[in-house]
Order: C-alpha cells, then sequence, then structure tokens
C-alpha cells in the first residue's frame, strides 16, 4: 500500500478501515537464499536491499525481541560524514546521500532534518587540529567549513557567553542533521516486507550447522532454517553469534547512554558536539533536548550506565548551555555498543565462507544503516566485498591496515 | 555506579579506579605466527556473564587487583590480588572451553 497525502485523506474520510499492516507476521519457512541475522537498522536495510535491488527471493530476516528494540529505537540520530580518511568518508557520505532520498526511497517520512552538526574548538591548538580536519573533509569531496566564534555564536544563540573552556571557532559540516529513528526502521521493515522478505520476530539464533567452512543452516527458537548464504547484522551479541560459528572478534562491549529532558520550543537547529569536555546536543523534531557523551569504561551488557557517567556529561552541557539547567530530564537510557581497536566498524567476509559480517559499530551506527545494507547486500550477493567497505574488512588487524578515526577525528563515531 | 571493594582500601566509588581490561591475557612467543599475534592484540573474550578484569584504584592505594565481575548484573562475584589464583568456581566462556577450574 503506497502512502499518499489523498490515502490520507480518503481513509479520513472513511474511518480509517482500510489501513493494512505494514509488515506481515509470517512462520519461518524450511529453507532461504539468504538469511539475515538481527533487525535493527542494518539488518532491516540488508534485507530490503537484497530484495529489491538484487531481486533475491526468499529472504528471511531473524530478530530475537521486537525489531528496532536494540540500539536502532535507542540511539541519538545523528547523520554524517565528516569523516577524516578517505574510506571513511566515501562511506558515511554515500549514506549521507541514501538518507537524503531515503523519504522517497521507502515511501516513508525519515523526517530528515539537515540543521548541520557544529564541533566546537576550544583552544587555539584544538582550532588547528580542526582546520587539518576541514581540509581533509574537503578533499575528500565531503562540504565542511571552519567557523569563528562569532559566526557559531550566531547560529547557536544560547551557548554559554562566559565558558570555562572558551569557545574560539569549530567545525561545521552544514549537511549533516537528525532523522526519526524509528521511522528509519518501520520503513525498511514495510519496504523489506513490501519485497517479499519474511521478517520473523522472537526467534533467537542457537547456533549454525556448518559443513567444512561453509554454513547450511541457521538454528534458532523457532526450527532449523537451511541457508545458501546468512549475514550476522547484529549489535552486542556479535562476540557471541560468531564463538556460535567458530571465530572470534576483536570487540569490547561497553555501555553508551543517552538522555532527553523535557520537549521546548525549537531553540538548537544544528547538532552541537565537543570533543574536549566530550558531550553532544541536539533537538528533535518532538522538542525534546538530545544529549549524548562518552561510553562507560568497562565491559557491560547490562544496557544500564553509570551515575558517574552521567554525571560528567550532563555537567559539560550545562557548561556549554547553562539555560538547560532550568529544562526537567525527562528520560535516561543506555544500550550495548560493539567498540572495535581503531572505532571503526567491520563489515564484509568472515572465515566461514558464506556467512558475512556486519558489526561492531560502536556508538555511531545509525548514521551507516543505508550505506551498510547497501554494501552488504551487493558483498552477499557478490561474495566478494563491495569497494566501499573493502578496507574495513575483519582481516585488516592482521594486516595492522586500522582505520583509526578515533584518533583522527577526536570523538570517533 | 559500582562500589568495587579495594582488597587494601575497602568499598569505594567506581570513580577513585580505573578500568585495566581483561585479566590473565598471555603474551604468546616472539617467533608466533601473524594471526596469533593478531588475536593477543585485539581479539577479546567479550564475556556475556562472569568475567575476570584488572582494576587500578588510582584515587587511593595506587594498586592493581583483580576482578570477577558479571557483565550481565555488573555484580561483583570475587576480589583477589594479582598473582594470587582465583578461589571463585565460577568459570567465565574460555575456562568453560578449555574445561580449567
Amino acid at each position: 500500500m503506497r502512502y499518499s497525502f489523498v490515502r490520507v485523506l480518503k481513509e479520513a474520510l472513511t474511518g480509517n478501515r482500510g489501513w493494512a499492516p505494514a509488515v506481515r507476521t509470517p512462520s519461518p519457512q524450511k529453507s532461504y537464499d539468504v538469511v539475515v541475522i538481527g533487525g535493527g537498522g542494518h539488518g532491516l536495510a540488508t534485507a530490503y536491499y537484497l530484495a529489491k535491488k538484487h531481486g533475491v527471493r526468499r529472504v528471511a530476516l531473524l530478530e530475537r525481541g521486537h525489531i528496532g528494540q536494540g540500539n536502532s529505537g535507542r540511539n541519538t540520530q545523528v547523520t554524517r560524514s565528516n569523516y577524516f580518511y578517505p574510506v571513511s568518508s566515501s562511506f558515511f557520505d554515500h549514506s549521507l546521500k541514501l538518507y537524503e532520498r531515503l523519504g522517497q526511497e521507502l515511501n516513508f517520512n525519515v523526517m530528515l532534518r539537515q540543521g548541520g552538526q557544529i564541533n566546537l574548538a576550544h583552544s587555539q591548538h584544538d582550532l588547528e587540529i580542526i582546520r587539518r580536519w576541514a581540509n581533509a573533509i574537503r578533499m575528500n569531496g565531503v562540504d565542511a567549513e571552519v567557523l569563528d566564534e562569532a559566526e557559531i555564536r550566531r547560529l547557536v544563540p544560547l551557548l554559554n557567553t562566559r565558558p570555562r573552556f572558551p569557545i574560539v571557532g569549530g567545525l561545521i559540516q552544514r549537511r549533516a542533521g537528525i532523522s526519526r529513528h524509528d521511522a528509519v526502521v518501520w520503513g525498511f521493515a514495510r519496504g523489506a516486507n513490501a519485497h517479499g522478505v519474511d521478517i520473523i520476530q522472537g526467534c533467537e539464533v542457537t547456533g549454525f550447522q556448518q559443513s567444512g567452512d561453509r554454513v547450511t543452516a541457521v538454528k534458532t527458537s523457532q526450527g532449523v532454517l537451511q541457508c545458501d548464504r546468512a549475514v550476522m547484522s547484529v549489535s552486542n551479541q556479535c562476540s557471541i553469534l560468531a564463538g556460535l560459528a567458530g571465530f572470534t572478534l576483536p570487540i569490547t562491549t561497553t555501555t553508551l547512554q543517552a538522555m532527553v529532558t523535557e520537549p521546548i520550543k525549537p531553540i538548537l537547529d544544528p547538532c552541537v558536539i565537543s570533543a574536549r569536555i566530550h558531550a553532544y546536543v541536539s533537538q528533535s523534531d518532538r522538542g525534546e533536548i538530545v544529549i549524548g557523551g562518552a561510553a562507560d569504561v568497562y565491559n557491560s551488557y547490562r544496557q544500564r550506565g553509570s551515575l558517574a557517567v552521567t554525571r560528567s556529561v550532563l555537567a559539560a552541557v550545562l557548561e556549554l548551555f547553562p539555560s538547560f539547567s532550568r529544562l526537567k530530564l525527562m528520560r535516561q537510557w543506555a544500550g550495548a555498543v560493539d567498540i572495535t581497536p581503531d572505532t571503526s566498524p567491520i563489515m564484509g567476509l568472515t572465515p566461514v565462507r558464506n556467512l558475512y559480517i556486519n558489526c561492531g559499530w560502536g556508538t555511531g551506527g545509525y548514521k551507516a544503516i543505508p550505506a551498510g545494507g547497501d554494501t552488504m547486500a551487493q558483498t552477499v550477493v557478490d561474495d566478494k566485498p563491495h569497494p566501499l567497505i573493502r578496507a574495513f574488512d575483519l582481516a585488516r588487524f592482521e594486516r595492522a591496515a586500522l582505520i583509526d578515526e578515533g584518533a583522527a577525528s577526536g570523538v570517533a563515531h | 555506579m559500582l562500589t568495587i571493594p579495594c582488597p587494601y582500601c575497602g568499598p569505594r566509588e567506581e570513580t577513585e579506579f580505573t578500568y585495566g581490561g581483561p585479566s590473565h591475557v598471555q603474551r604468546p612467543p616472539l617467533e608466533s605466527s601473524d594471526r596469533e599475534w593478531t588475536k593477543y592484540l585485539y581479539h577479546r573474550e567479550n564475556t556475556k556473564g562472569p568475567y575476570r578484569e584488572r582494576w587500578l584504584h588510582s584515587f587511593g592505594c595506587s594498586r592493581w587487583f583483580n576482578v570477577l565481575r558479571d557483565t550481565t548484573t555488573h555484580e561483583i562475584l570475587e576480589v583477589y590480588l594479582m598473582g594470587q589464583p582465583s578461589a571463585s568456581k565460577a568459570a567465565t566462556t574460555r575456562e568453560r572451553a578449555e574445561g580449567a577450574l
């Protein structure tokens, strides 16, 4: 069913009786061409592009809980492509370009608002790094501008006028912005479903049947599913799933918190980030001030952050925006994030021949959802890595070819 | 917020400590293959459940010690000194796999 204004009008006049569920709830078939494990944004996008762009007929998407229940529904919705290394830049800008057309592509409003993202410089040294970073971004063919203090204050009038760490300038990517994370999940799920993907929820993967170096079937809580190929697209269970398939990953799972205040009128157009005091702030379309910062330091699967980190993030935000101290904090939550040694994701082939992996997104997988799905679908169909993700393979650690965006751009993802 | 029982100073807030990552990681011999070195340098056990890790009491006695902590509940199951064996029966994933303890 195509969504349109005419359709909304017609349904409004006929008692909204014509709407059908956007996603079927099928029982699993015995066998599939491709089984995608993980019903977050990346998994759903992979299934969508497999079915739509490559015409793969029998695709199953397995989700342990409900779609979008994990980090896809917990993140702070930032999309940007201001990366230092060309391999990162080209991948993330591909993603941003897909986001710019995603509403039309999915016939579902993902509410992308490109208000820009400003990275603050608090010292001459920060400013020098930011100039170098801006030049690198522009050399990569992506938009970036260095702003002086007056320009930043014009764009963000609520910034502290007498901060402990003075604001001397910054970097803006004007095409960066925020969108609605649930809409991205629902849009890809609806699109995948429309192209014949079986989205199976409440279906936990318990193991793999393997023959030689290949996967022949995926064992689940709803039975055994034969498959030609399988894709692991999970966060915070990827080490465990890899263990079931017989290999290890360079991943540490820890906690990342976020919080929102009560909704207020529009006062903050860009997303503002300070790597120096480690906090970032944006305003959602519902009016809430969305706050994030550093990840917790120790291994955890608990999805509950430490009060020590909550305090330091809030202190940093109030240092930048003293007026926010009047706002009531409505919610604070946390997700389990998979951190790689170089803070860049792992995408591509695995030691198991027909099992592909898309994981290690750390604190920033949301912005990569469309490109992650697009490139992984191509990778599965071709059985070789898509050119945009060739550098992000699991074997890069053995080659010592790390992509250290954490070191290159201050705050990584 | 964790309350970590430092074996030298007693229970203190987590903010007094520095995290040191997994305990008992053995460096391979120098002649090991690239694959073994990669495993040692980058690959992590990343246990879901009881996990052996090191903590440093930076704002206290400045001494290292081992903690056995459940990564799903944050419950601290045991604290034991560097160089001393653990008394706990709660096996980590690797130990179960290798049949140790």
